[in-house]
């Protein structure tokens, strides 16, 4: 099962430059962009480890690109998605989060069902 | 081939041709420089052409030295360079990121590497400044943390030729000295300008400029007493050129203020006016007979 999430997830896996594009759109914004990487995809896990500092003061994608390739090198088993952190009053949050590399093998989720007092049914997705 | 190409008019609408001209204009001197700029600017305009022309070529390595004595402005023309190389899309911000060995080496193992990598990732795009290049390699300390950005700087130059240009400054033998001492880093730096110090008919006309930039003017006493000036501290040590002489126009703005505060009552022409009595106050016309003081800079 392929593994989507955040920002253009609905399209297929953005290519070396449009991912290039995407980072130039974000640091003309002024946002500061990192890479994280995770073995563990699941939707709730917000807590990916961190890929070296978020990158402040960038002019260029070709720094990120660098930092991104090295991750997938480093670690070719995991998930690795980029973040643009928008530091503006009123936003202070990631303004875009989007997958740059998947491990071969994909993690893989199953859904659980659980009985609970009465004929509650409760749901919970879990690692397979 | 039967297509053909207009190079004055790729140079014309790169917009290259006006930062040339500004920089004839703005930048007095420096004639060997200019030359230079320009062989570097018909490069990338000859080699856009061609490229054009579908004719496949490499990209030329436009790493550059600038070597020449302090306050002779090669910050000033790296920054026009930067400009140059957007206009003409050899890179593709054209920002200036200017830096010295404090900021690539770092103070412990394992501190450098990404210390160098960070300012090598905010230059992508445009032109890395290395000021004073040389104390990046310190022969006497054999564990000198200066010997690691280097070899990074020097991977990232040959790999990323595409992404920055890294330009080296500082003065001529010393970085002669730092190229010998590090044959992997002079083989990759293509151009190499020698900035050349002002005459002091140049100094004279810099100073003009500087004085219209600041809202002042010289009377035709200090405009002698200028000149007299800076023929005495050209021959002195520690002379940086244009900024020894913007440090001049600085104290003398200090000594007219107080002049005028002495005087009481002045009038527009008395407040935008530089006399002759404050250049000749300066120590540089004490030390005409006497020697100034070594470790001292003159003022």
């Amino acid at each position: 099962m392929k593994i989507t999430q955040g920002t253009f997830s609905f399209l297929p896996d953005l290519t070396d430059e449009q991912i290039a594009k995407q980072v130039d759109y974000a640091l003309a914004r002024g946002w500061a962009v990192s890479v994280e990487y995770t073995d563990d995809p699941h939707p709730r896990n917000i807590y990916w480890e961190m890929w070296g500092m978020p990158m402040f003061d960038l002019a260029d994608a070709a720094g990120v690109l660098a930092e991104i390739r090295a991750c997938r090198v480093a670690q070719p088993d995991c998930y690795v998605k980029v973040n643009a952190f928008d530091s503006t009053r009123g936003f202070e949050t990631m303004r875009m989060s989007f997958m740059v590399h998947r491990p071969k093998v994909e993690a893989k989720f199953r859904l659980r069902r659980e009985e609970s007092a009465g004929r509650l049914v409760r749901y919970t997705l879990e690692r397979a | 081939m039967s297509e053909s190409i207009d190079l004055r008019a790729e140079l014309r609408d790169s917009g290259v041709a006006e930062v040339l001209d500004e920089l004839d204009r703005d930048l007095v001197g420096l004639v060997p420089v200019k030359t230079r700029i320009r062989e570097i600017a018909s490069l990338l305009v000859v080699e856009r052409a061609r490229a054009a022309l579908g004719v496949a070529g490499s990209k030329p390595s436009l790493h550059m030295c600038f070597t020449g004595n302090p306050g002779t402005g090669k910050t000033t023309v790296a920054m026009r360079m930067a400009t140059i190389l957007h206009r003409l899309g050899h890179v593709r911000k054209g920002h200036l990121v200017a830096v010295t060995r404090d900021d690539l080496v770092g103070q412990y193992i394992g501190h450098t590497a990404p210390k160098t990598r960070d300012v090598l990732k905010r230059a992508m795009g445009g032109v890395l400044f290395i000021d004073e290049a040389y104390y990046l390699y310190r022969p006497e300390n054999e564990r000198d943390y200066g010997q690691e950005a280097i070899e990074i700087l020097m991977q990232v130059m040959e790999n990323q030729r595409e992404d920055l240009v890294v330009i080296f400054a500082g003065y001529k033998d010393r970085m002669d000295t730092f190229f010998r001492s590090n044959p992997g880093l002079g083989s990759r730096v293509a151009h190499n300008i020698d900035f050349p110090d002002y005459s002091v008919a140049e100094l004279e006309v810099i100073a003009g400029k500087m004085v219209t930039a600041l809202g002042l003017q010289l009377s035709d006493g200090a405009r002698q007493a200028l000149a007299q000036y800076l023929t005495l501290r050209r021959a002195q040590p520690n002379f940086a050129n244009a900024r020894s002489l913007r440090n001049a126009l600085d104290r003398a703005r200090l000594r007219q203020a107080r002049r005028l505060l002495e005087t009481g009552r002045v009038d527009s022409g008395m407040l935008v006016t530089l006399e002759a009595e404050d250049f000749l106050a300066s120590r540089v016309f004490a030390g005409a007979t006497t020697q100034p003081r070594s470790e001292e800079a003159p003022c």
